[in-house]
């Protein structure tokens, strides 16, 4: 228990410091850009893949699951559409990139912790952790509500061209049923999740990678952590918020 | 100058530095020397405020550095230069962006003047055309020169040099001292190194500060340290064959 609350101070004490005054902005301004596209741009791809064929087997899975004729097959687009936007998009995506993203941010940080880089920042003046967090979190805060939105659309193209692939549900159903009964709130839901969780993944992460002790391996050890307690917290906080969203 | 008063330093319950008293010459090279463990980075880390002391004082010039907070420090820090153990340069940046890290952060220097102070200092350490290249395209020598470079981009008043020679061939060795003591000279810079190379204690040391296990055993100069009495300082100096072998025949 006293661990864990003196982990939690660091952890506090470290955000205290990633959001102080940046020495020059100019420099931040550059590092965030080059921080958008390794760990934003860098990631459509896999989220792509990822959306279209969970997408393409959440259509089939409802179609699959809800063979009755009182069942209006609409409500497969429907459902699709729900499970995307309610969950996939922004819980099942962020898990993604904690593994992705996370273990990218802790193992970078570290490997600069054990190589002696952040002593030589703090050597300079610089603020090592805001120097090399602020960017981070920026960078994912402001592309990661991008890499749901995408997700949401190309989860949905994915399921549509399942569905009508495998004959579970005509072309025109299913665009019916993706527009049935729409709530834009959930939208709303989706991007405020994804914010949390976005926050969550850098600074848990950053946070493994900040403090590594030792050699590379710690390095490793810091990066799996990062994953684990970062994939931990977005379960939790995903409880949370949808009770306090939803309810 | 550097001044370090009763400065105690302990890791859990393990003492690193154990009451330490000493003062550095200004525009000199002064070595910390002493056996790998003894405390000798743990003593330069917490000289450039790296490591919080547990106790003492550390002054530069009439300044208490270790009783500033990190916005004061960042004014004397300004004024360091170090080179890490193993160089510590940025993976992500090139050589070029390396060096002019310092004058991005903290010069309001225009492009064509960072760029002319950049190149200043790759020459200065004999780095030509290697402008555009990583780290990891560079061999170890290459790296301490490029970190020797950004060290001395802000013009520092103070270098501090963490086993400058260690991985390095012998040639490659003297050549870094020598150019440690070149630049301390011609930058009238107060050059703090820590080394167990004996060969730079020969070559650059002018004053020299033995540590044992945490305790400062002796100081003095090159020449004092051949004819000391103290027996540590002595099995360390000739721990090598060759050096005993020169110390039994008398030369």
């Amino acid at each position: 228990m006293i661990k864990f609350l003196s982990q939690l101070g660091r952890y506090f004490i470290l955000l205290k410091k990633v959001f102080s005054r940046p020495e020059k902005a100019s420099v931040y301004y550059k590092q965030t850009m080059h921080e958008l596209v390794y760990l934003g741009i860098n990631s459509i791809g896999i989220v792509a893949i990822i959306s279209f064929f969970m997408g393409a087997v959440i259509t089939l899975q409802t179609a699959y699951n809800t063979e009755n004729p009182i069942y209006p097959t609409y409500l497969i687009g429907l459902g699709t559409r729900d499970s995307i936007l309610l969950e996939f998009s922004s819980t099942i995506v962020a898990l993604i990139l904690a593994g992705k993203v996370g273990s990218n941010i802790a193992s970078e940080i570290g490997t600069m912790r054990v190589t002696e880089q952040i002593d030589a920042l703090e050597m300079m003046g610089v603020n090592s952790a805001s120097y090399l967090i602020l960017p981070k979190m920026i960078a994912t805060l402001v592309f990661n509500p991008f890499l749901t939105l995408i997700s949401i659309n190309v989860g949905i193209l994915g399921g549509w061209i399942a569905g009508t692939t495998a004959g579970v549900v005509t072309s025109e159903d299913f665009i019916y049923g993706i527009q049935y009964a729409f709530i834009p709130y959930y939208i709303t839901y989706s991007m405020i999740k994804t914010l949390f969780f976005a926050f969550i993944i850098t600074s848990v992460s950053a946070f493994h990678g900040y403090y590594v002790n030792g050699g590379s391996l710690e390095v490793g050890r810091a990066s799996t952590k990062a994953v684990v307690h970062s994939s931990v917290l977005i379960l939790l906080f995903n409880v949370i918020l949808t009770q306090l969203l939803l309810s | 100058m550097i001044k370090v008063k009763h400065i105690n330093k302990s890791f859990d319950d393990k003492k690193v530095l154990d009451d330490v008293s000493v003062s550095f010459e200004p525009g000199k090279t002064n070595l910390i020397i002493g056996r790998s463990g003894s405390g000798k980075t743990v003593l330069l880390k917490a000289i450039v405020g790296l490591h919080d002391v547990d106790s003492g004082e550390i002054w530069y010039e009439n300044v208490l550095f270790n009783k500033l907070g990190f916005e004061e420090k960042k004014e004397i820090r300004k004024e360091m230069g170090m080179l890490f153990q193993g160089s510590a340069l940025f993976d992500s940046l090139t050589v070029e962006q390396n060096v002019r890290f310092p004058l991005d952060m903290f010069t309001k220097k225009s492009p064509e003047e960072k760029a002319g102070r950049v190149n200043f200092c790759l020459e200065r350490v004999n780095i030509i055309n290697a402008n555009k290249l990583y780290p990891s395209e560079l061999s170890g020598g290459m790296k301490k020169r490029v970190a020797i470079a950004r060290a001395i981009s802000l013009n520092p008043k103070y270098l501090f040099c963490d086993e400058p020679n260690s991985g390095l061939d012998p040639l490659t060795a003297i050549l870094i001292d020598e150019l440690i003591k070149e630049l301390t000279e011609e930058f009238s810079m107060t050059t703090i190194v820590n080394t167990h190379d004996m060969n730079s204690v020969m070559e650059i040391g002018e004053k020299i500060v033995f540590i044992n296990e945490g305790v400062k055993c002796w100081e003095g100069n090159k020449d004092e340290i051949l004819s000391s009495d103290c027996a540590i300082l002595n099995d360390f100096v000739f721990a090598n064959a060759l050096a005993k072998q020169l110390r039994n025949s008398g030369r």
